[in-house]
């Protein structure tokens, strides 16, 4: 065990856990932010999706004690009144199904828009084939993707 | 009586958790004429076991509408709602949606076969214009006017002369004073604003911003957390276990034994215990267990297949019989006969099996992403010995489902440990227990044969198909001199005119557990049955299309989805070289869909999804959008099935164990979908969340074969290996 602090979503928490614990379980059951989720535990599918200073990584694969010193956002932490770009891109497509994986879906597109207000398709297949839907909403979350780039660029110019 | 009625009451406000409800309406099957009625329930709220209550209306303005139906992304906690939203004239913003939890009085909650909507799409609009009938009465009476004179909008009565009004919440206690109108008038069509609208999903706003709920997420005080370790080998025994060294992990409390219960299957395990998940996990590592194999441990599926196809010699059991396929077969100048092959795959929801239960003085609460809420309560009722009633399910969203939320052996795991330690308990499945241990789809092959006139006319045809059974590995009895109706659904109904058709089933057994997976049988015996009736085509030297249209002379909703397709896909332009087209339709018990699919041959000589049309057909539709994603989805989940991974067997050990063996369609392979929706209205209202699946397989094989002159016959194939 051993304490650690961590910065997520602006504010810092102190948590005492097996430093080896990977980042994932110490979001959800330890801080309490359930939006992040567990798919399979090996980073193969992204829906545990969360951001290190804008990045993306894996946090079920990523022990906690890496995650001392980041800047951790995670979906609860894009935005305050679901306004987001993507996550108002996200509604006008509709794109969620069950919507197990669309944390990780949403974390990773707005990690893609981070550096990328232009992304092509081919800059969407790059960035979102780590993440994997299986009610398969791919088509309407590439959609979205190039909607909430529109967004972003019209508010750039507005 | 005060005090039997005050139980009553508490009991009622368990179940719903609503307090002041003024106005309370559901649906019950009357003593006199059984037939199903709504009936006024605010007096006395939840007495009645035979009632079903679906409308709550607060004093205060708050609705409330049950929904009986699991939300597992196919949209039912905006479509199953709204039938009753649109008829009491309340939009979907205005109500609050509570899911059922297992009360026997809601009868069927399950959620399978798509039938959330067509089942209800009647029952629950008469509840929604009982209540806005009696709620326009108690308006005319307050204002001592004509019915006739009121309407109601947006939540409010109004009095059409004078321009007053009066809100639900004010007219609720008078209302519940009043008769339920036998024959509510339901809303002419053309007058709906939400259903067969392009209308938002409320569930939505809630899965972009990580605050939807789902089983997993599901906390109560001092929970426990637990991973159960399962024998490797399906149908294995539990020895013995040590636990030494797993309590020796910091956070692992307890060790315990667990039942797994699939039907009449039941699994030991051992679970390990511990204050946080990744300590249970680590514990789980750390136990050593003696399994017992059973012989189990001789199983490959490498075998099974090969069995099947000795078995494929059997004549079967007669499934349809139609004129006289054995002497058309016989004589006929062309015969054609094709053996293809599916195989077994999981399910694979993003969100692993999972559920929260806490025991409590004989008691047991759970908090779970099941799909259906009264198959949770029944079978922890059954696997524990204790009375439906004293099983109390919340039901969450699910992160998928696709079938394998019927089974609900997780959560008489979880119930089963929270008794054992009398503690509240998380079970959580690994990626690897959800991949590896099953309940399956059944591998399934067929036998097809054809006997063609000169002319190219089909005049002779069988389907077999040779298949273990879903009922024979999970319910108690099953009879084996008949053909499985189950296992053969869909090929004797597809509207072709053929005079001479003899369709069997050869049985074959197994230990494993399988289960129904999206559109249950379509999705293994729609693939053969639709590529031959393109290889019939080919072999008569006809387009593939025009072909199944002349055997559709008499009118027909195939017909009209194969014509659509026709018009959507462009079929008669010409594609250039290098690129291909196929199509494919299935008709079943959920509904009717077909494919257009285009490939094309990359210069590394592997295949490329380019699009899929499709065209479904419903009757009646309730939300068009989300009908589209429906079709979306059911498409990827059948080219990942089709062009992924099987789940094999070797020495009884499942081969596959996570996304990086079992993989899935990702958005790099993705085509570009294009669906159409035929709807005319009507009473028909058929299924949506399963018909998309089916006809895609065949589809794309077909236009394979259209590109590269290779007809495949077995799934799954790798598009980047086709000769």
């Amino acid at each position: 065990m051993a304490e650690l602090t961590l910065t997520i979503n602006g504010q810092t928490h102190k948590v005492d856990v097996d430093p080896q614990m990977p980042l994932l379980w110490v979001i959800r059951d330890f801080i309490g932010l359930k939006g992040t989720k567990f798919g399979c535990g090996i980073a193969q599918c992204g829906a545990c999706t969360v951001h290190f200073d804008g990045e993306p990584i894996r946090s079920c694969s990523y022990p906690v004690a890496g995650a001392v010193g980041k800047k951790i956002t995670t979906i609860e932490g894009i935005s305050e009144h679901i306004d987001h770009p993507i996550q108002k891109a996200w509604i006008a497509q509709q794109v969620p199904q069950c919507g197990y994986c669309q944390s990780g879906q949403i974390m990773s597109a707005a990690a893609l828009l981070n550096h990328n207000h232009t992304p092509t398709d081919a800059d969407i297949d790059a960035a979102m084939s780590g993440n994997i839907c299986r009610c398969g909403t791919y088509q309407r979350i590439r959609r979205a993707i190039h909607q909430a780039a529109d967004l972003i660029n019209n508010n750039k110019t507005a | 009586m005060e005090q039997s009625s005050n139980i009553a009451r508490r009991k009622f406000l368990k179940i719903t958790g609503i307090t002041g409800a003024a106005l309370v309406l559901g649906v019950g099957f009357s003593e006199k004429d059984k037939i199903a009625r709504v009936f006024n329930m605010s007096a006395d709220a939840g007495q009645s076991h035979e009632l079903t209550p679906y409308i709550f209306i607060e004093k205060s303005g708050v609705i409330t509408i049950m929904n009986p139906k699991a939300e597992m992304g196919q949209g039912t906690y905006q479509s199953v709602p709204a039938l009753i939203a649109e008829e009491l004239e309340v939009s979907l913003e205005q109500v609050i949606v509570k899911f059922t939890s297992g009360q026997a009085k809601y009868k069927d909650q399950s959620t399978g076969g798509s039938s959330s909507v067509n089942s209800n799409y009647f029952p629950l609009r008469n509840v929604g214009a009982s209540a806005k009938e009696m709620l326009i009465i108690a308006a005319s009476k307050q204002w001592n006017v004509p019915v006739a004179e009121c309407y109601a909008e947006n939540a409010k009565v109004f009095h059409k002369p004078s321009g007053k009004s009066l809100t639900y919440g004010q007219l609720a206690e008078p209302a519940s004073k009043l008769d339920v109108p036998q024959k509510p008038k339901l809303k002419d069509p053309r007058d709906f604003k939400i259903l067969g609208k392009q209308v938002a999903r409320q569930d939505i706003p809630l899965k972009v911003s990580g605050k939807a709920l789902f089983g997993i997420d599901a906390e109560v005080p001092g929970m426990l957390y637990a991973s159960i370790e399962r024998c490797p080998v399906l149908g294995g025994k539990l020895v013995s276990f040590d636990d030494s060294a797993a309590l020796k992990i910091k956070g692992v409390q307890r060790v315990v034994k667990t039942e797994r219960v699939l039907g009449k299957i039941k699994y030991m395990g051992v679970a390990v215990v511990a204050d946080n998940y990744w300590a249970a996990l680590q514990g789980r590592k750390a136990l050593k267990v003696q399994w017992d194999y059973q012989g189990y441990d001789q199983f490959n599926s490498r075998d099974y297949e090969q069995s099947l196809r000795v078995l494929s010699k059997k004549e079967g059991l007669v499934a349809h019989n139609e004129g006289n396929f054995d002497r058309q077969f016989a004589g006929a100048p062309h015969k054609i006969e094709a053996f293809y092959e599916t195989p077994f795959v999981s399910h694979s929801p993003m969100e692993p099996m999972n559920c929260l239960a806490q025991w409590k003085d004989g008691k047991v609460e759970v908090w779970l992403s099941s799909q259906g809420a009264e198959w949770t309560r029944d079978t922890i009722a059954e696997s524990l010995g204790i009375s439906k009633e004293d099983v109390y399910v919340n039901m969450q969203f699910n992160g998928g489902g696709f079938g394998r939320r019927i089974l609900q052996d997780f959560a008489v795991e979880a119930a089963g440990i929270s008794r054992a330690i009398n503690k509240p308990v998380k079970v959580i499945w690994t990626r690897e227990d959800d991949t590896q241990l099953g309940p399956f789809r059944p591998m399934t092959f067929s036998a097809m044969k054809a006997g063609l006139s000169n002319d190219g006319k089909v005049t002779a045809f069988q389907h077999k198909v040779i298949s273990p059974s879903i009922d024979a590995t999970t319910a108690a009895k099953y009879d084996k001199s008949k053909a499985d109706e189950t296992m053969v659904e869909g090929i004797s109904s597809q509207p072709y005119e053929i005079p001479n058709m003899k369709n069997t089933y050869v049985f074959s057994d197994i230990h494993l557990p399988l289960t129904w997976w999206r559109s249950v049988t379509a999705s293994t015996v729609a693939f053969p049955h639709e590529s031959f009736v393109d290889e019939l085509a080919v072999a008569a030297g006809k387009d593939p299309l025009e072909y199944r249209l002349e055997m559709l002379t008499k009118p027909s909703d195939t017909k009209r989805v194969l014509t659509k397709l026709k018009e959507v896909s462009g079929w008669d332009k010409p594609l250039p070289a290098g690129k291909g087209r196929g199509i494919a339709q299935w008709v079943f018990f959920a509904g009717l869909c077909g494919h257009v699919v285009e490939v094309s041959k990359q210069k590394d000589n592997s295949i490329k999804v380019d699009k899929v049309y499709a065209v479904i057909d419903l009757g009646t539709v309730v939300n068009p959008d989300n009908v589209r994603s429906q079709v979306e989805g059911a498409i990827v989940m059948a080219l990942t099935a089709a062009t992924k991974d099987a789940i094999t067997f070797e020495n009884g050990k499942t081969m596959q164990s996570n996304f990086h063996n079992y993989r899935m369609v990702r958005m790099n392979e993705m085509p570009v979908i294009e669906v159409h929706i035929l709807a005319e209205g009507g009473p028909v209202i058929k299924g949506v969340g399963e018909p998309g699946l089916p006809s895609l397989a065949p589809a794309l094989c077909n236009a394979i074969f259209a590109a590269t002159g290779t007809r495949i016959r077995k799934l799954p194939f790798d598009l980047n290996k086709i000769a």
